[in-house]
């Protein structure tokens, strides 16, 4: 197994390069510059100005000369300096790490968990009211976009019920301590996974019944239920587990973009993330913090294409290891 | 040498009078939106809007100004300018101190001016004319200018000059200083906190030279980037005020109906944010001066007025804002006549060219008022094709002439020769800027007059000269000006006197007050 780790991470090494020569050379590509952008925003500008801030940034050097540069400093994990945001790139991320992964965990484990069960529920009880009832609300939450289901959720619980706070991570000014912070965030918290949640639940939901369905027919579960096991046992241990392949290869997708995966939602609930920190990036052609994110995000897919590698050796003991 | 005395303390006091008829109430903390969030409070080295609004309760300037652009006492309680308009002698306040308890001084001043001239560019123009800065004592500082600048005066508030701490800066990178992060000034606020993406934190300064100012404990600014939460923020009374531009123009209506919500277009006198259509003098149908006019009778501005900006604009008669000096409406005007427009087309033998049209990629209501100016145009036969970008996109392609009818906004800063001469001179015509003569306008006969307008002496002389090119460039239509916009700042009627001058909330909260 350990061969196959060390196979996979240094195939990894050279695709995260790889990756990171493509999106630098595809970001310069779009029109405008920091420099344009910052000049911009001025408000007056002149060539001097502008001039100053490329050779500032570096970005009076040819290309090849500033991918060298950068992919030097990659290779030193060093992800460079925003441009705008006057800040090393690295400091950047790891500030909005923790809030966008509290954000995307949550959102993960609420669709995964939720999305298995509903999909079990249906398919024990395929073809009955709930079956139908949880078929189409999956088919719902599937089809509606992402900012809509985030606007009605906070015109209806923060404005018209006054329940849930509709913005930020925590109360601002409250300075709570605690147990009392935790609940605070906890409130914040809500709104933003459970929407972010509800796609991927009717996902996992849709997935799991349709597998688990197809399992019921294999022979293997019309002998155990011929041994006279109890249909509880049949369908945990029988059906859900040989069900679950397809549903972890999803996860294992989905837990890949769980650190840039949050931009739509992070932006309308004004949650201090990486996801919008992203955005602003790429507003803002902030090149070092643009790629610097690429880079976290690109790793992450690589780490989680891994484990699921893993976990299916788990779920599934007749895969074996290819090294 | 015989001193022209401009004091405007008493100005300044009835102005106090007015604003302070309620008695002020000490204490509370407002909650207030920014957007977008601002890449770093030190304004002497990032200028942009969000910079400026936060700021401006940390820095301050010697000069601030009243709505009708009147100099007004700031860190110089007195001026004086000299019989030739060459020599402005500023007299500092005594018993200022700079945020960490330092004397601000003269020196300060000089020191500021030097920081400047390599750092914002605004102030690089605007300082163009100086000669030397003499500081005699701690408490006066005289101006010597190489020739006579008429809007000397109203270049000092706290965005276009700001005063930067001599003992924190000299001798220092001062892009890298770690002050940037924790910034200095002698303002009524100091900063305090900022958690990035979330918040920025500035509580009262408790030092502040002005006995009982500022009134407030704290302001929050709160970083929402999507418009409609921004409006739901306020909604829900998460947020006390929303600055010019927060909210989508077709929020306003139903933000401004709610109980204790009280609204003003007013504190954008200083900067007078005119629209117009840039329109590519250099090449195609918009080089033809009837084609130019043409569009400005096809275009309706009454309904964007109405319509796209809910009646919080004025039609814009030509290059100048009616609020800021010289403004005549005495020019060639442009009623909506789409007859007229398709006539003044046959003329300028248009042919059904394509003419690419670029959005301002600013939001919604931009994107609408496009879409109208389209529909427009294409009511009187011009083939249009709209160009989606995004802003470093808009910005790349404007600044490269790469477009033939593009839309813009830009500040007017009170003063033709601030902030109009600079879209229709000659020697403002190079690539690489969105905020020049990116239309590629020439004609001599203004170049001379924009030079001697600035450099007249007195203020009649340049009345003279500016009504003489309104009057020109209304006939010459270099470019479509459309509407004077006005950036409503939306509050709960609780908070107090928070717009008291020219430029509003971009010059703090110091004299702002929350009635419990």
């Amino acid at each position: 197994m350990l061969a196959f780790i060390a196979q996979r991470l240094a195939k990894a090494v050279v695709v995260l390069l790889a990756i990171v020569a493509f999106n630098f050379t595809l970001i310069r590509m779009a029109p405008g510059d920091p420099a344009m952008v910052m000049a911009g925003e001025a408000g007056a500008s002149d060539q001097i100005f502008v001039t100053q801030l490329r050779e500032k940034f570096g970005l009076d050097q040819p290309l090849p000369v500033q991918l060298y540069r950068y992919v030097k400093g990659i290779v030193t994990l060093d992800l460079g300096f925003s441009f705008r945001q006057q800040m090393p790139v690295a400091k950047l991320i790891a500030e909005r790490l923790p809030a966008t992964l509290l954000l995307t965990v949550t959102a993960f484990v609420i669709s995964l968990l939720l999305g298995i069960l509903f999909g079990t529920l249906a398919a024990r009880f395929a073809g009955t009211w709930a079956d139908t009832a949880i078929t189409i609300l999956a088919l719902i939450f599937y089809a509606t976009p992402l900012f809509w289901v985030a606007l009605m959720a906070i015109l209806l619980f923060s404005v018209s019920m006054d329940w849930l706070p509709s913005f930020g991570y925590e109360t601002v000014g409250a300075n709570y301590t605690g147990f009392a912070h935790v609940l605070d965030v906890g409130a914040h918290l809500i709104l933003p996974a459970t929407t972010m949640g509800l796609f991927f639940m009717a996902t996992y939901a849709r997935m799991t019944r349709a597998s688990m369905l197809e399992v019921k027919r294999h022979d293997f579960v019309k002998t155990a239920r011929a041994k006279g096991l109890r249909d509880a046992v049949i369908q945990r241990r029988h059906v859900l587990r040989n069900a679950l392949l397809p549903v972890v290869t999803l996860a294992g997708l989905q837990a890949g973009t769980l650190v840039g995966g949050a931009v739509l939602t992070e932006t309308v609930f004004a949650w201090p993330g990486i996801g919008r920190l992203m955005y602003e990036a790429l507003l803002q052609r902030d090149y070092n913090l643009l790629l610097g994110v690429f880079v976290v995000c690109s790793a992450m897919v690589l780490a989680f294409n891994l484990i699921t590698d893993l976990i299916y050796r788990a779920v599934d003991p007749r895969i074996e290891f290819a090294s | 040498m015989l001193k022209r005395v401009v004091l405007s303390l008493l100005v300044a006091n009835a102005l106090s009078t007015a604003a302070f008829a309620e008695e002020p109430k000490s204490g509370g903390v407002i909650n207030a939106v920014i957007q977008p969030e601002p890449p770093g409070l030190m304004v002497g080295l990032v200028q942009n809007g969000p910079t400026q609004m936060v700021a401006g309760n940390i820095y301050e300037g010697l000069l601030r100004y009243s709505p009708k652009l009147e100099p007004l006492p700031g860190l110089a309680e007195s001026w004086s300018v000299s019989e030739d308009g060459k020599i402005y002698t500023f007299k500092l306040r005594k018993g200022v101190t700079w945020h960490d308890n330092k004397p601000f001084t003269s020196a300060d001043v000089a020191f500021s001016i030097d920081f400047l001239k390599q750092t914002h560019p605004r102030a690089r123009g605007n300082l163009a004319q100086l000669d030397k800065v003499e500081t005699p004592d701690d408490y006066t500082v005289v101006f010597t200018l190489k020739q006579p600048f008429g809007p000397f005066l109203g270049i000092f508030e706290v965005g276009s000059l700001p005063m930067i701490p001599k003992h924190i800066y000299e001798g220092t990178d001062y892009k890298t200083n770690p002050t940037n992060n924790t910034p200095i000034g002698t303002g009524p606020f100091m900063f305090k906190e900022w958690q990035k993406g979330s918040f920025i934190r500035l509580v009262k300064n408790p030092n502040y030279y002005i006995k009982g100012l500022p009134h407030l404990d704290e302001i929050y600014w709160h970083v929402i980037p999507d418009a409609a939460a921004r409006a739901v923020a306020f909604e829900t009374g998460k947020v006390d005020v929303l600055p010019g531009g927060s909210v989508e123009n077709f929020d306003v209506p139903r933000l401004t109906k709610l109980k204790n919500v009280c609204v003003t277009g007013a504190g954008w006198e200083f900067f007078s944010p005119h629209s117009w259509l840039w329109l590519n003098n250099r090449q195609g149908p918009t080089a033809n001066k009837k084609f130019r006019q043409a569009l400005m009778y096809a275009i309706d501005r009454n309904f964007a007025k109405d319509v796209i900006w809910n009646g919080l604009a004025k039609v814009a008669t030509g290059p100048s804002a009616s609020t800021i000096k010289y403004y005549t409406d005495k020019v060639t005007t442009y009623d909506y006549d789409p007859a007229k427009a398709k006539a003044l087309l046959k003329e300028a033998g248009y042919k059904g060219e394509k003419v690419r049209l670029l959005p301002l990629p600013y939001g919604e209501t931009w994107q609408r008022w496009a879409e109208a100016v389209k529909q427009n145009l294409q009511d009187v036969g011009i083939n249009v094709e709209m160009i989606a970008t995004d802003v470093p996109g808009w910005n790349q392609k404007v600044s490269d002439w790469d477009y033939d009818i593009a839309f813009t906004y830009l500040y007017q800063y009170g003063d033709p020769a601030l902030g109009v001469g600079r879209n229709y001179i000659s020697s403002q015509i190079s690539k690489g800027s969105p905020f020049n003569n990116v239309e590629g306008y020439s004609n001599p006969e203004i170049d001379q007059l924009f030079a001697d307008g600035a450099t007249a002496f007195p203020d009649s002389k340049r009345e003279d000269i500016y009504l003489k090119a309104q009057k020109i460039l209304t006939d010459d239509v270099p470019v479509a000006w459309q509407l004077e916009l006005q950036f409503p700042t939306i509050t709960r009627c609780n908070v107090k006197n928070l717009v008291t001058t020219a430029i509003g909330v971009n010059d703090g909260f110091r004299d702002a007050w929350l009635d419990k």
